[in-house]
Order: structure tokens, then sequence, then C-alpha cells
């Protein structure tokens, strides 16, 4: 288990303070946030490469904040590969098994299986400037793997790649993961952190802000900072003053709109309502049903997502309403037409400030 | 570039001047030097032997003194620490002074009644009049060449190619070895040609410090001040070819050198 006790350092324009995460062995985690947050300080920090001003690294029960980066068996890839441009592929990836001590054949064995487990047999003997981004990803990950490492930490390692290299480096990715390796990759991408991790922690301005599955992050934001990363649109701020116990809350907004949500004693003082886009149900008039919501709003645009489509409906604050292309056919939706929202109480979230 | 043709014009015609100005002279000592002469010159054991000096001599002193000059070079380029800015200044100071000045200067340091002169004496080594004392005088002048184009050249290597070599598991001194010194050679290998090259063409460090045995360009001044002109100007050619001819091949050796760049 790789664990973080209290790390803080101060680069200036990077700045982690009082990070403690704990990380269990073979598991892959993900750290969301957004560039420049501190991702990367983080990853060498446990790399070794930086020291921190305070806090501890542990791997298991061996305290490593002191040990010299060789001796440390975490591989670090970073977002710009930093493949040696002197040495052709197979000489990148044999540098690291000459650093183990062992001998010209069983380099070549390791080699070889390293190019076959990452696809890129056919490149072994080009140069890194020949490379395309793909393909230079898969060598950096083959010449970290080399290393044996028992950790993985992969800076972006998704980032500058085309949608289809994406799906295959990720099926790569988890490949490895399955092998048993410990696996920390760093990102901005919230759905490649969904699709990826069994744990996220999500970071911003160097304070690791929640930490869970993806599952555990997705429904119940701790921040509006985690809530706009994990794709939810309609945050509106709101206080909520209300001491009574009731069941149903009632928040005001913007404009005096009024939105009724279910929620406990905990919910009181400045906060966020949250209502997922998915969960608003657009009709041509006013429909009597459960829900405890509906409002009468003016279609403002629409916004094609490959499979569905994002409108943009003002109903005295601004609502995105995510539906299928059927719907918009069926409702004929288009700019300027009157519709009516409504949505349950259940499925708003508060997120307080 | 130019838009205007005048401007274009004007341009030429200066750096076309200032090209003259460097190539004219040399020419002219070719054209001045007889076939015969060049004959004379090249048969003349004295010449032959002091152009050998004054090649090995260089090549010893850029050797040596590149040992310690390329570490110096690259904790230049890599470290940051107190004076720093000074000693940048202090490696600069050989250009700067006058090389007669560096001459006597270096004589108090060598000369037989000090320390380093006796601690050379008592294991065969005579500085002053000796060979010893030629490699020092060419090393003194030419070192800022090798230390600057080398810190330029470690420099320009990515410092994360280096963190990327320590995270799979070589050794500091392995990182220097394998990864800096090999991506700075194109900058180093220039230094070490350029160090060559000015420690061939030193005068006045070296005659202060040693007349006898006679580097080549104080035979070419010997001569010119017994024989004249006409007696000095064969050996000039000769010896400004055989400068050329090096410098040219280490230009195109160096050439396809790999090139520090990341992806």
């Amino acid at each position: 288990m790789l664990r973080l006790d209290n790390i803080s350092v101060n680069l200036g324009e990077f700045s982690l303070k009082d990070i403690n995460l704990r990380v269990s062995e073979g598991s892959y985690l993900t750290i969301l946030g957004l560039s420049g947050a501190g991702k990367t300080v983080l990853l060498e920090i446990i790399a070794g490469l930086l020291k921190p001003d305070s806090g501890d690294v542990w791997i298991n029960e061996t305290n490593i904040t002191q040990m010299p980066v060789q001796k440390r068996k975490i591989g670090l890839v970073y977002q710009d590969l930093c493949l040696f441009p002197h040495k052709n592929v197979k000489s990148n990836i044999a540098y690291a098994l000459k650093n183990r001590k062992m001998n010209r054949g069983e380099i070549n064995k390791r080699i070889d299986e390293l190019l076959e487990q990452t696809g890129i047999s056919h490149l072994k003997n080009r140069y890194p400037d020949s490379l395309s981004g793909g393909e230079a990803q898969r060598v950096a990950l083959a010449r970290t793997l080399a290393s044996n490492p028992e950790i993985l930490l992969l800076d972006e390692p998704l980032a500058s790649l085309d949608v289809k290299l994406k799906a295959e480096l990720r099926s790569l990715l988890r490949k490895i993961n399955e092998t048993g390796k410990t696996v920390l990759h760093v990102t901005h991408d919230y759905t490649e952190a969904v699709t990826l991790s069994s744990q996220i922690a999500v970071i911003e301005n160097g304070n690791l802000m929640q930490t869970g599955t993806p599952e555990e992050i997705f429904r119940n934001p701790k921040s509006e900072f985690v809530a706009r990363l994990s794709g939810y649109k309609n945050l509106f701020p709101c206080k909520i003053d209300e001491t009574t116990n009731e069941d149903i809350k009632k928040a005001v907004l913007k404009n005096n709109v009024e939105i009724f949500f279910t929620g406990n004693s905990h919910v009181k003082g400045q906060g966020f309502i949250v209502v997922p886009s998915e969960d608003i149900i657009i009709s041509e008039k006013e429909i009597s049903s459960s829900a405890l919501n509906h409002f009468k709003g003016i279609l403002k645009k629409s916004i094609i997502h490959g499979n569905s489509i994002d409108l943009i409906i003002d109903a005295g604050i601004d609502f995105s309403v995510t539906i299928t292309h059927k719907s918009q056919k069926d409702l004929d939706l288009k700019p300027g037409k009157e519709v009516w929202l409504s949505f349950k109480a259940s499925a708003i979230k508060f997120i307080k400030k | 570039m130019f838009r205007n043709w005048k401007i274009k014009i004007l341009f030429i015609a200066l750096g076309g001047f200032i090209v003259l100005f460097i190539v004219a002279p040399i020419i002219g000592v070719y054209l001045k030097t007889s076939f015969e002469d060049y004959g004379f010159t090249i048969a003349d054991e004295q010449v032959r032997r002091s152009i050998g000096l004054t090649l090995y001599a260089s090549m010893v002193g850029t050797v040596l003194f590149g040992i310690g000059a390329i570490p110096l070079a690259y904790i230049l380029a890599r470290k940051s620490f107190p004076l720093k800015g000074i000693v940048n200044g202090i490696i600069d100071l050989p250009v700067i002074i006058p090389h007669s000045a560096a001459g006597i200067a270096l004589l108090g340091v060598i000369s037989r009644n000090t320390l380093v002169g006796q601690a050379g004496e008592s294991v065969g080594i005579s500085f002053v009049g000796g060979i010893a004392g030629i490699v020092v005088a060419m090393a003194f002048v030419s070192i800022p060449f090798l230390i600057n184009a080398a810190r330029d050249g470690f420099a320009s290597v990515p410092e994360r190619l280096e963190k990327a070599a320590l995270n799979l598991g070589a050794s500091p001194l392995k990182v220097f070895f394998t990864i800096s010194l090999p991506l700075a050679k194109k900058h180093i290998i220039t230094g070490l040609t350029m160090m060559w090259a000015r420690g061939l063409s030193e005068f006045g460090a070296v005659i202060i410090i040693a007349y006898h045995p006679m580097v080549t360009p104080v035979l070419i001044w010997e001569r010119f001040a017994s024989y004249g002109l006409q007696f000095a100007r064969p050996i000039a050619a000769v010896y400004m070819a055989v400068c050329l001819i090096i410098f040219v091949a280490m230009r195109l050796l160096t050439r396809n050198t790999y090139n520090a760049k990341t992806r």
C-alpha cells in the first residue's frame, strides 16, 4: 500500500497542502484535477524527484520520503514522455533493464515481452522523433514497465491522443493494472477517470477535495468543483435558511425561482442546488405528476453531443436538459418554443459551500 | 526579408566587405608565396617539428583540462549556488585579459620557485621553457571556449530526461554519462575543437613561459624578426593550411551528431 501523510510543498507556481492519500495494492486510482492543480508535483514527490517541505511517503511499513529515486520501485511516465532521443525504441527499453543488472539474453527476452505486451514490436528499431503520439506513449509505458515498478505513475497518459487511440490505450492500461500493478493516473478528464479507476481523488488548487469510488464521487459530489468536474451542468447557488426538520425543503434561487427538494437537518446555509440534466422531463403542456417542480420556459438553443442533445431552457434561470434525438423530433423542439420542465424533489442534490 | 531593394544592396555590400576583410589577407599570403618556398618550408625540419609540437601541446591541454572543465560546465548549467554569477564571470577572464599579461600571471604560479613549479620539478616536469608550460599557457587562454560551449550544451538537455533516467533506476553518475553527456555531445565537441584551435593560435602567453621549444606562432615571429617577411610568410601559409584542414575536418565529422531534443 502507498500512503501519503500530510504532504505539503510550496513551489511558488504550484503548491500542495496537507495531502493524505491511501492507495491499496493493485488498485487503479485517478487523481482528477484541472491543469495547474499540482498533480504532476504530487507524482514527482511520490517518485522521489522532488522533496516535500513536510509530510511522509510510505510504501507498506517503510518510510521512503528520503529514499533516492533509483532505489524506489515506482515508475513515472511523464506527460511529455521523455523518451531518450539518442536511443532507439529497443535501447530506450533496455535502459531500464540494464539498471537491473540482467544479462544480455534476459534483457533481449524481456524487451520482446514488453514490446509484445504494449503492441509495438514493429517499432523496435525506430527512433523517438519518428514515432506518432500513440506509439511514443506505448514506448514510454514499455520502458517504465521494464524497470518493474510496484507502482506505476502516469501523468495525463491519454491527453494528446485521438478518440480511437485513447480507447486502445485505455484497454492497455486496464490490462497492465490487471497484472497486479498499482496504478496512479493523473488526469483532468472526468470520463477518463470514471472509465478506468477503482478510486478517484479530486484535487483543487493543491488541496485534496474528495476521494471515493467513481460512483461515490458522481452520486455525492462534496463541492461545486467536484460537481462541475463530474459533468453536472445545473448548479445554482442558494442559501437555505430553514431550520425545520421537514423532509421537503425549499431553495429560492435567482429571479425568485423556487425549487423543492428532499434533505435532512444538515441541509442549511450557503451552497449549491444541483439538478441532474438527465432527470428533467420536457413536455409541451403542463403535466400533472408526482414531481414537485414544474416550470414554464423558452427553449434558447440546442447543442448536439453525439447520441444526445443538450437543450438550454430559460425558465427564469437557465436549465440544461439532456434528451434524445427522438424526443427532439417528436416534440418538435426548436429555439423559441415554449415548453414545460418537471423534475422530482428527490432527484435534487444540495452541496454545502 | 528585405522589401526594399536599396536596403538589400546596402546589406549585401556591407556584408561582402566584412567577408572580404577576413578572406583577403589570408588569400594574399598564399598568392605571394611561391611553390619553391612551400617546398623549402615543408622540408624544413624545424618547421615540421614546431607544427607537430603545437598540435600536440594544444591537444594535451584540451584533453587534460577538459576532464575538469566538462563537469564544471555541467554544474554551471544545472545547479544554482551562491556567487554563481561571479564564477561565470571568472571563466571568461582569460578572454578579456591581454595574453602577454596572462603569461606573466601564469609565470607567478608555475615558475621554479613556486609550490607548483617545485612539485613539477620533483616529478621531472619543468613548466618554464618546457612543453608542460606551453600546455598550461594554451589551456589557460582557451578554456573559456570549452566551458561556455559545454555549459550551453548541458543547458539544452531537458532536465526531465535526466529525471526520467533516474526514475528508471540509473544512478546520478550513470545518468550523466548515458543521457546528459551524449545529448550535449555536439556542443562539447564544438567546444573542444574551439579550445584546441584557440590553443594552436596562442602566441602571447606561450612566448613568455616558453620561447623554446618553439611553437609555430613563436617560430613565425622569430623568422619575421630575424629574417623578414619573406621568410615568415611561407610558414604562416603552411600553418594556416594545417589549422584550416583540421578545423574543416572537425566540422564535417560532427555535422550529423545528434541534436538534443525531446518529444
